[in-house]
């Protein structure tokens, strides 16, 4: 997006719902509570929302949302390009306020996979037998999405001569800091053994590759950079966005599947803030397989192509290590609703406001959000600041 | 109630002629007169140069696995029993890149950039799949 819409509007409050298992309670419901402590934390209240972002649930979950929340809105979006949804929707939601159409935005998230138990087959075939998936993926049985990430290891290792322990590293660093986050739903000790001798689910991943499945919500609410000044929290500005789209389920035309258009994404980002990858002091990268950290951490730039096992041993990610990264306990250990960009935000505000006590970063001026959406189909960067 | 479970192709007009090749033995895909590009799946215009003038055309049905995947765990009840599969990306020999399993091969040689030929695995009595073994 354009320079000067850089720190045009704010992020003002933001909030979890219950996290974990939360049998009982609907999506919806989740989205709502999380909407309710998220405007409670911006000292705002629901009628001062005019626009929604919601993109799960139902296919037209903003308008679902705003009738369960009572409010009229004049702006909404429910966009839904997978897991970095919630991070698409600031962008958009800086692009409505500038255009006048909005001046306070609510972004909500909300899944009950765990308790549903919708993730477990581990493939949806939600598609007709006669769509271009239909016909050309869904009758070879591929695990979606970790088939197609095994795939991207399995490159990775093949040109690289990346080792599983090189990933088991990123689990680890993330279980190490959702120990430090009493939210965290997986807070047990863990070891690179056990890691690696988990259950083989699509060679070379494992089980303790992958993300948790698990229930929760989020909330966010975007305001102009004038409204940010009366808020009841520490605003926190958009200094830089930018997205790119490839493709859906068939990514036969997806050139090479180690390159997948981020470091131009986040030049972009980079570009609109005005500052450098140095810069930045608080990184949250998606999470849902420990390779997409591996492969995000290089296409971003934070190391060379190929050098990503190096650059994460030794507890590099991890708390006191040399890049801390994922200071939740991200996708891997603090839990993993389906879709999670909302959360990296989440995490990001946090870091930025000095509110996470046991796991705070000594600084935390400018915060990093990277993540993708579907099977590599696209991916969005966004930095954020105080 | 496995035949149930196992998702089955449904052709459109525009793809019936690539499942009419299978059921011939013959992989085939569209190419380009316009600009000479193959392309994969099949639609009404080129993607490169958007032209209409696409033809359907045999391929050597050979090429190399781009990467792949060892499946431990089954996509749907009907995949489980052929636990533990393998899901590869094929990039034949004339450029496009197709999914496949990689069937009537040891698993621990399948490997990226090893060589495979097109087979076809009936599944019903319209639907031919297109699979590929490791060459020889």
């Amino acid at each position: 997006m354009k320079q000067t819409l850089s720190r045009s509007v704010a992020i003002g409050g933001v909030a979890e719902s219950d996290l974990g298992k939360v049998p009982g309670k609907t999506a919806l419901e989740l989205q709502a509570q999380a909407a309710i402590a998220a405007l409670r934390d911006a000292g705002l209240q629901l009628p001062d929302v005019d626009a929604v972002f919601a993109h799960t649930d139902d296919r037209f979950s903003s308008l679902q949302v705003a009738e369960y929340l009572g409010i009229t809105p004049r702006y909404v979006d429910s966009s839904n390009v997978g897991g970095m949804s919630n991070i698409m929707h600031i962008g958009h939601a800086m692009a409505a306020i500038a255009a006048g159409m909005c001046s306070v935005a609510l972004v909500t998230y909300g899944s009950t996979q765990l308790s549903d138990g919708s993730r477990k087959s581990g493939a949806v075939a939600q598609d007709s037998p006669s769509t271009p998936r239909g016909q050309f993926i869904l009758p070879y049985g591929q695990l979606s999405p970790i088939g197609y990430y095994a795939m991207v290891a399995q490159l990775h290792q093949h040109r690289y001569g990346t080792t599983p322990k090189d990933l088991a590293e990123i689990a680890l660093a993330a279980r190490l800091w959702a120990q430090l986050n009493p939210k965290a739903y997986r807070r047990e000790p863990s070891s690179l053994d056990e890691i690696m001798s988990s259950p083989l689910v699509a060679d070379p991943l494992r089980t303790r590759d992958c993300c948790l499945v698990t229930d929760g919500g989020g909330a966010l609410v975007i305001v102009s950079a004038d409204r940010a000044k009366d808020l009841r929290s520490k605003p926190v500005y958009v200094h830089g966005i930018a997205e790119s789209f490839a493709h859906h389920y068939t990514p036969f035309n997806t050139g090479d599947w180690l390159d997948t258009q981020v470091a131009q994404t986040a030049q972009a980002a980079f570009d609109m803030a005005g500052v450098a990858r140095d810069d930045i002091d608080v990184v949250q990268i998606y999470d849902h397989f420990t390779i997409g950290v591996l492969q995000s951490l290089e296409e971003l730039g934070f190391c060379r192509r190929g050098e990503g096992g190096a650059f994460v041993a030794d507890g590099a990610l991890g708390p006191g290590g040399r890049f801390p990264i994922n200071t939740s306990g991200g996708g891997l250990s603090y839990g993993h609703p389906g879709m999670f960009g909302v959360f990296l935000v989440i995490e990001a505000v946090r870091q930025l406001r000095q509110e996470c006590g046991q796991r705070q970063l000594p600084k935390a001026e400018l915060a990093l959000c990277h993540a993708p959406g579907l099977v590599f189909s696209c991916n969005t960067t966004m930095i954020l600041g105080v | 109630m496995a035949d149930i479970l196992r998702p089955t192709p449904r052709p459109t007009d525009l793809t019936a002629p690539y499942w009419h090749a299978a059921n011939e033995g013959i992989l085939s895909m569209q190419h380009c007169r316009h600009c000479g590009q193959w392309q994969f799946f099949p639609r009404a215009f080129c993607t490169h140069c958007t032209s209409d003038d696409v033809i359907w055309q045999k391929t050597t049905g050979l090429g190399k696995i781009y990467t792949f995947t060892i499946n431990r765990k089954a996509a749907n009840a009907y995949m489980k029993e052929r636990l533990p599969y393998a899901v590869a990306i094929i990039q034949l020999d004339e450029g496009p890149r197709m999914m496949a399993n990689i069937v009537n091969s040891d698993l621990s040689k399948i490997a990226i950039d090893a060589r495979v030929q097109v087979c076809f695995e009936r599944m019903d009595e319209d639907i031919s799949l297109p699979q590929f073994e490791l060459v020889a």
